[in-house]
């Protein structure tokens, strides 16, 4: 007996020794250089809502990748049915995501043909069916085509938002894939949430466009643009409200260029006569384009489109090259700055919406944890004193049990590097009143084996014995809600699940393994002939 | 010192007609507010935009809601939130005409004009789009029924290997029964104290879950250990004894749990507040439930299917 008392101090001494260490960075800074160099340097992680932050969820709208693609398909077999001869053929889109191809008689192997084996990518929305002309087909893309712009677009949103906030300047941020379509974003202790989400789900296509001068402005304004051409608005400049009256351009639909192109994009400061602007740097094969475009394009005007508004709309004077180009518009430093992060990182592949938004301001975090760390030392007094009134001297060791078993709980927090959120504190005060349950069930037992009859060091015994199977089996009770709830929670509540179940894990590890040890202490000692209980 | 005298016997099994009534009734009349009225979501659940105000100084709904008349934010509602006198309030917006995601900066321009910048705080910003807060209806619902479900389940096989599939499953059913009238009962309260429910509701109910379910296990465990004690005795008998036995042990951990959860709904804070009040609604109402209904259920059938 004497020597397994000694094992298990040995081992309680163990665990309490690496849960200072984990527990040393939370609550030391600064720490010495050769701690960090060999032993754990993570502090405790709190939530966003206790430190502060946004907690975005984006949802991508992958439809519109999927339909951009599409559209992409059916210029390209437009050109290659008139490349190849096939007079006569329509090609549309319809229904989404659905293409429309028209073809007189004549022309129907000859198309089968090609869709066969030019454009494997594509699979027969639904049987073709004939007509007075000829033969109508209805394609779509494949389902691994499917799937792959899906993916793509996905990653490719990812990617371009993690740039984004990377260039943004947030410390520790969070951004990953969630469910199908979805983006979780965590930005800690951000200031102004609202500029990050301007700037994370601004999908920044930008592009070229020909003005076409030669058309009616208020007749396309009023009853729709010709074939080819489209009516854009100007862009009205931060703080604008929608009912100011914006400028319409009738803009040729094709674009020449789109920011793809771009290497680099930085902001100028204001000249005498404009506000600041944007200078974008393009790569090589950009400039080279740029030139043909200008060249050809003399004294037209080339409006320059972000997310289909038109930014400017200058003449072009002459041929440009060495790859540069500008956008002014009516804009401040902070948007041009702003732009100019987006234009680097890049557009995104489809447009995002915000499907989840949580923002806490720092002081509310701060006042939470207060909050939360007040009624944690009320509730904790309340059932010290409550123990120890009730049981005397077995309340004692039960409190002492319960001291370790919030110092484990905290430390296992940090080793295993959970976040601790509000709700997780409020599950921290929760196991405090909820582990001493073991105790009491074990000093219930023992007062009734006394009662009983049997002497004290064999009540002890079978009091901690009798009562371990309830003990147990309440705990993984509450264990495995705690799963569920892990499973099911977003955020905060997650934290909740974690300190519960951690919690849980310390209950059983002190209040029925350590208190016994001080008994087993006792016991072995001398002879016990009465208990406090 | 003792709360329970020991040799205590209140023959508790005697009252389970007239507690079935009540509970039976109580039940029903939640289920009917359920379906009929419905609970009042919170956005996680309905979808819009919460936005948490302080001001720092006196400040009235009135002056919020003229300020806020320009941004045009339809059905919104601005409440006190947390203690009346720290100026703090919250506007739940439902639908708008602006782009949802920037209400939190329409209300910043439109209070800042009016009250000037630096006289409040937006504290926090919540918004739950249609699509997400479905999902979580749907999943915090089928997350409290599953794990309802396994508390059976487990009770079921844990003490199926001692009494048999047939018995076991007994306790198993009445764990479930005693776990559906404590989440009813927590629900109901929720309702009629106006809280709102949310996410922070369904990880209430799941904790009590697990942890109402502690009580039947412990009183089943005695029973178990009586019914090898005592094998001439009624089943009836048994019952009343294992639940007096651990009567005391009942009324300790829920009290101590109580005692935390009361220092948590008073000085926890606005947030937790709800959800420490579910806890204490659905800890007692566990209490009742294992004593007048877990019980009751197993001797419905136990006295036939024991041996």
């Amino acid at each position: 007996m004497r020597q397994s008392v000694l094992t298990r101090v040995i081992i309680f001494g163990i665990a309490s020794f690496a849960a200072v260490i984990y527990l040393v960075p939370t609550f030391v800074r600064p720490l010495p250089d050769w701690w960090t160099s060999f032993l754990p340097a993570e502090k405790i992680h709190l939530g966003l809502d206790l430190q502060g932050g946004s907690h975005l969820v984006l949802e991508v709208k992958v439809d519109k990748a999927v339909e951009s693609n599409i559209e992409r398909v059916r210029g390209d077999l437009t050109n290659v049915l008139r490349e190849k001869g096939v007079v006569g053929a329509s090609v549309e889109r319809v229904e989404g995501s659905v293409i429309q191809v028209k073809v007189p008689s004549a022309g129907v192997e000859r198309v089968r043909g090609i869709l066969k084996g030019d454009f494997g990518n594509l699979a027969e929305a639904k049987t073709p069916q004939s007509s007075p002309a000829g033969m109508d087909f209805f394609m779509t893309l494949s389902k691994e085509e499917l799937r792959s712009v899906r993916d793509y677009a996905i990653d490719q949103s990812l990617e371009t938002i993690r740039n984004r906030v990377d260039q943004f300047g947030v410390s520790e941020p969070i951004i990953q894939r969630q469910g199908l379509t979805n983006i979780l974003i965590q930005l800690p202790g951000i200031q102004d949430p609202q500029r990050a989400k301007d700037i994370i789900g601004k999908t920044a296509l930008l592009e070229f466009k020909l003005v076409d001068d030669a058309a009616n402005l208020e007749e396309a304004v009023k009853s729709g643009p010709p074939p080819g051409r489209e009516v854009l608005y100007g862009h009205g400049g931060r703080g604008e409200g929608a009912g100011t009256e914006r400028q319409p351009y009738v803009l040729e639909s094709r674009a020449l260029m789109t920011g793809e192109y771009i290497q680099d994009a930085r902001v100028r400061p204001s000249e005498q006569l404009s506000g600041p602007s944007v200078e974008l740097i393009l790569n090589n094969a950009g400039g080279r384009l740029f030139e043909q475009i200008t060249s050809a394009n003399v004294k037209r005007r080339l409006a320059i489109v972000l997310d289909n508004r038109v930014y400017s709309a200058p003449v072009i004077q002459e041929r440009i090259g060495g790859g540069r180009a500008s956008i002014t518009g009516n804009f401040d430093i902070k948007e041009a700055r702003d732009l100019s992060i987006v234009l680097r990182a890049g557009a995104l592949p489809a447009p995002v919406e915000i499907a989840e938004e949580r923002t806490v301001g720092p002081s509310l975090g701060q006042d939470s944890i207060n909050q939360g760390l007040t009624s944690f030392i009320v509730g904790a007094t309340f059932v010290v004193l409550f123990m120890i009134a009730y049981y005397k001297g077995a309340g004692l060791v039960a409190v002492v049990a319960l001291l370790f078993n919030v110092f484990y709980m905290i430390a296992l927090l940090a080793g295993l590097q959970a976040v601790l959120t509000l709700p997780g504190i409020a599950g921290i005060v929760l196991t405090v009143g909820m582990a001493v349950d073991a105790n009491v069930l074990i000093n219930e037992r023992i007062r009734e084996e006394l009662r009983g009859g049997r002497a004290v060091r064999s009540a002890i015994e079978a009091g901690y014995k009798n009562a371990l199977p309830a003990i147990l089996d309440s705990n993984i009770t509450t264990f495995l809600s705690g799963v569920i709830l892990f499973q099911f929670g977003t955020g905060p509540i997650k934290g909740f699940a974690v300190t519960l179940c951690i919690g849980i894990l310390t209950t059983v590890m002190t209040a029925v393994y350590l208190s016994r040890v001080y008994y087993d202490y006792r016991i072995g000692a001398r002879k016990l002939e009465r208990i406090s209980i | 010192m003792e709360l329970i005298k020991s040799g205590t016997k209140i023959p508790f099994t005697k009252y389970r007609k007239s507690a079935a009534i009540l509970s039976a009734l109580v039940n029903v009349v939640v289920l009917a507010f359920l379906f009929i009225k419905g609970p009042s979501l919170g956005v996680d659940f309905a979808g819009g935009t919460i936005v948490q105000l302080k001001f720092n100084q006196k400040t009235t709904i009135a002056d919020i809601r003229a300020a806020l008349e320009s941004v045009q934010l339809g059905g919104s509602v601005i409440q006190d939130f947390g203690h009346e006198g720290l100026n703090e309030y919250l506007v739940r917006v439902e639908k708008v005409s602006v782009e949802v995601s920037a209400i939190g900066e329409q209300i910043k321009i439109a209070l800042a004009k009016k009250f000037g910048a630096d006289r409040f705080e937006i504290r926090r910003i919540e918004f739950v789009g249609p699509k997400i807060g479905e999902d979580l209806r749907w999943r915090g619902t089928l997350s409290v029924i599953a794990s309802t479900i396994m508390m059976g389940v487990y009770i079921w096989i844990r003490f199926a290997s001692a009494f048999g599939a047939r018995f076991g499953l007994n306790f198993g059913v009445g764990a479930v029964v005693a776990l559906v009238h404590d989440v009813l009962v927590t629900i109901g309260a929720l309702m009629l104290a106006n809280y709102e429910f949310d996410l922070t509701v369904v990880a209430a109910l799941l904790t009590i879950i697990g942890f109402s379910v502690n009580d039947t296990v412990v009183i089943c465990d005695r029973i178990r250990e009586n019914l090898r004690k005592a094998k001439r005795e009624t089943l009836e008998n048994i019952i009343n004894t294992s639940i007096n036995e651990t009567l005391s042990r009942t009324i300790l951990t829920t009290g101590t749990a109580l005692l935390v959860l009361l220092a948590l709904y008073i000085l926890g804070g606005a947030v937790i507040r709800p959800f420490a009040f579910a806890l204490l609604v659905g800890f007692i109402s566990g209490v009742y439930s294992t004593i007048f209904i877990a019980s009751p259920v197993i001797l419905l059938w136990g006295e036939r299917l024991r041996r």
